[in-house]
């Protein structure tokens, strides 16, 4: 029995660690908060010669044919420091429904490409009425011969401003239950196709709404089979889960470590804040959350390499606990802060805000927690 | 166990270990006594009455006969020099089949340990053996009416008298004293040094004359615990533990057992399996309760949280196995443990509605008044071993290394 990381998994993470500290700043980060893009392709290409474009890509389509552990090893470093990078929408979300979804000549041709991080990809999946069950997914994939002509919106779709390709659910017969549900990989300019931002209070990750006026598709657009996408959509939706409670893990350790670090220094009453039994315990109570996640994390990550029931009631676990302790944590943490942590100018609500909108990206911790009592069979 | 998990992280344990693990679930199913709630004092060891005590000690006797008694002691003392591994298997097996807990247990997990490494050969000898068998049941006398979390502010004095210390003070919250033969004793035995350094850790024929001990009544109604009076109490000056005035560093070498003993997770995930099946069969306004959409709310965050510290007990096991360094994980594992059972039971009277308040005397009790009395016990547990906040001083000191406090 090893309930651990193995070394290869420590030397990624702290390789990881010490890149992004060096390459995605929290100057950095403030930076593209302003710009209208907030992408760094400079920052992006980086990340690609280091392989991790390809972390999840089997081998044989030329990536590094790593595990969700893994992935959650690296995600947990991105979240620390909110790395601005299409890592989850491309390189986990889009490669892993294209993993899961693909015809074996799609994944031959799709994968390397993603893999190398010639292209991006992004998933489009949730409509106005953000609903993750199959009645969310209406958008209408009509069939007109040997194409889909598909009319209708997405929301909530992650880095669609500079993917490269979409990987859209649509239906394409009538219903709003699981069958029916199909998948279509289209390029970001396609005609009749239109991209207007979400404005969020997380300008770390931008979102978008992606609206269809009459696209047209070729059938061999068509990612898997007509009308069988939904256990794969719920398959990727355990994957998100488990990067975004990585992230969540990663990004609470940080928002931890900045509070001590400041309640050792920050003195009041003529002594550190650091030595009341007040700011003490909150920080020990965060710790306390944190550091048992960690394991939650890590049992999660390791059953999404089996696809079945125990997976999900992991990942949604995972998902639930770790996006609430992110949240809480980085609220004692600008408390902690004082004044200062409710400033602009302080870095502190960077993370205060990513920790809310990870929260309710990919679910909220209700939902899933609904998902867990359902899958407990209760 | 453990859910079938693929390769990558290794959560299986070895064919030997396994081999355990059925064997001792043989025995289990074959040696358990029938009626063994009559004999199991729960986990405050609260015994009553001399049948319940005799059969409690010879349900440790048993246990110990087939070699499943302080699997963790080297084997020239007794033990097994079991890995952490099979002692994990132990405490699974032993709460997976509501096995009667053991009455020797202070002596077992507190005592046992100190002695091995801190007592005499002639200690060893003396005692050991028959805290093995129960013959000698032990209780603590670390607490004080006026030293509570502050435990080396402790005033209780031995003063040397010849070959004899003299003992005059007064112990609190003393498990198991009244059908104690021994007390393992913290004690001051020098009243200018600095508090840490002027205590003496002792062993007292519980007696010898001069012992008062008054039972104290807890919440639950019963009286597990005890007030013990030392008026002009002679010990023998061979029953000191380790150096004298050296007794705190004695003491602390199974501190952390006493956070392990409060911290077992397969007795929370025993309180929420019940729990689960409490919601299932409960009907509340025309309906099962647990299709209530904000009851499965409820159970789901207390589930996903008890199967979070299982897996932190992985970790914990994990590290102690391969040799990494510890981190606060027993510290984290009591206050996080302790706080969830009691929300466990604290939920369970909440599904109970009237009928939650109704102790196992009453015909129309669930689960025969179980609830009710683990949502006090387990409040106890919060406080005792260390509060929660003593917990979280630990670790915010030891661990996030903010300064230390009074």
């Amino acid at each position: 029995m090893d309930f651990a990381l193995n070394g290869d998994q420590e030397l990624l993470a702290q390789s990881a660690r010490a890149f992004l500290k060096a390459e995605a700043s929290p100057s950095l980060v403030r930076r593209l908060w302003d710009d209208p893009v907030g992408h760094c392709s400079d920052l992006n290409a980086k990340i690609s010669e280091q392989g991790w474009a390809g972390l999840l890509v089997p081998e044989a389509h030329g990536g590094l044919g790593l595990g969700m552990l893994d992935a959650a090893v690296l995600l947990t470093e991105l979240g620390r420091c909110l790395a601005p990078s299409p890592f989850l929408s491309s390189s986990v979300l889009a490669t892993s429904l294209l993993s899961f979804a693909g015809s074996a000549s799609q994944k031959r041709s799709w994968l390397p490409r993603l893999a190398s991080g010639e292209i991006l990809a992004t998933v489009a999946w949730l409509e106005e009425s953000d609903r993750l069950d199959p009645t969310g997914t209406v958008l209408r994939a009509r069939r007109a011969r040997d194409r889909f002509r598909l009319s209708g919106s997405k929301l909530f779709v992650l880095d669609a401003h500079i993917a490269d390709v979409y990987l859209v659910a649509a239906r394409t017969a009538a219903g709003l239950g699981p069958d029916g549900v199909s998948l279509f990989a289209i390029p970001r300019g396609a005609p009749g196709l239109s991209l207007t931002p979400l404005e969020g209070f997380d300008r770390t990750r931008r979102l978008f709404e992606i609206k269809f006026d009459d696209v047209v598709v070729e059938r061999d657009q068509r990612i898997g089979r007509e009308g069988a996408a939904w256990k794969h959509l719920q398959r990727m939706l355990d994957v998100a889960c488990v990067a975004i409670a990585a992230e969540c893990q990663g990004g609470a350790e940080h928002a931890l470590e900045m509070a001590v670090d400041y309640a050792k220094a920050r003195e009041q009453f003529g002594q550190t804040i650091g030595s009341f039994q007040a700011v003490k315990h909150m920080a020990a109570e965060c710790f306390a959350e944190i550091e048992p996640s960690r394991a939650l994390l890590w049992y999660a990550a390791q059953a999404q390499e089996t696809s079945n029931k125990e997976a999900s009631r992991a990942a949604s676990m995972a998902k639930a606990r770790l996006g609430e302790v992110y949240a809480r944590t980085t609220n004692k943490a600008v408390q902690i802060h004082g004044g200062i942590g409710f400033t602009w100018e302080h870095d502190m609500h960077f993370w205060f805000k990513r920790a809310k909108a990870n929260e309710a990206l990919f679910g909220s911790p209700a939902f899933h927690r609904e998902r867990v009592a359902a899958l407990s069979g209760w | 166990m453990l859910p079938a998990i693929p390769a990558g992280v290794d959560l299986a344990f070895s064919k030997e270990d396994e081999k355990f693990r059925r064997s001792l679930r043989t025995w289990l199913r074959k040696h358990l006594p029938k009626r063994h709630d009559e004999i199991d004092g729960g986990e405050d060891l609260n015994f009553e009455g001399p049948a319940q005590i005799a059969a409690a000690k010879k349900w440790q006797r048993t246990m110990h006969d087939a070699g499943y008694v302080a699997i963790d002691w080297p084997k020239e003392h007794g033990g097994k020099a079991a890995s952490a591994v099979r002692q994990t298997i132990l405490a699974e097996e032993i709460v997976t089949h509501r096995a009667p807990g053991l009455i020797g247990q202070l002596g077992l997990h507190m005592l046992g340990p100190t002695l091995i490494r801190c007592g005499t050969a002639a200690q060893r000898k003396r005692f050991l053996p028959k805290i093995l068998t129960a013959e000698e049941i032990w209780c603590q006398g670390y607490s004080e009416p006026g030293s509570g979390s502050d435990l080396a502010s402790l005033r209780t004095k031995a003063e040397s008298d010849g070959d004899d210390f003299v003992v005059n003070g007064q112990k609190i919250w003393t498990t198991t004293a009244h059908f104690a033969d021994w007390m393992f004793c913290l004690v001051r035995t020098h009243a200018d040094a600095p508090k840490h350094k002027g205590i003496s850790y002792i062993l007292i024929d519980m007696k010898t004359p001069g012992i008062e001990v008054r039972p104290l009544v807890q919440m639950t109604g019963q009286s597990g615990f005890n007030e013990v009076f030392f008026t002009d109490v002679r010990v023998p000056r061979s029953n000191l533990v380790g150096e004298l005035h050296g007794g705190w560093a004695v003491a602390n070498t199974t501190l952390a057992h006493e956070r392990n003993m409060l911290a077992n997770p397969m007795r929370t995930q025993q309180l929420m399996a019940d729990l689960v099946r409490l919601a299932a069969r409960r009907n509340d306004n025309g309906g099962k309760v647990s299709r209530d959409a904000l009851v499965r709310q409820r159970l789901a965050d207390l589930q996903i949280r008890v199967d979070m510290m299982k897996y932190h007990s992985w970790k914990q096991l994990s590290d102690e196995i391969h040799g990494r360094p510890a981190s606060v994980g027993g510290a984290i594992s009591k206050l996080v443990t302790t706080e969830l059972n009691h929300e466990i039971c604290a939920t369970a009277l909440d599904l109970l509605g009237d009928y939650g308040p109704l102790v196992g005397r009453s015909p129309h009790a669930e689960d025969r008044g179980l609830w009710p009395r683990d949502w006090m016990f387990t409040l106890g547990m919060v406080i005792g071993g260390g509060t929660s906040q003593i917990q979280k001083n630990i670790i915010a000191e030891r661990v996030l290394g903010l300064p230390r406090g009074a």
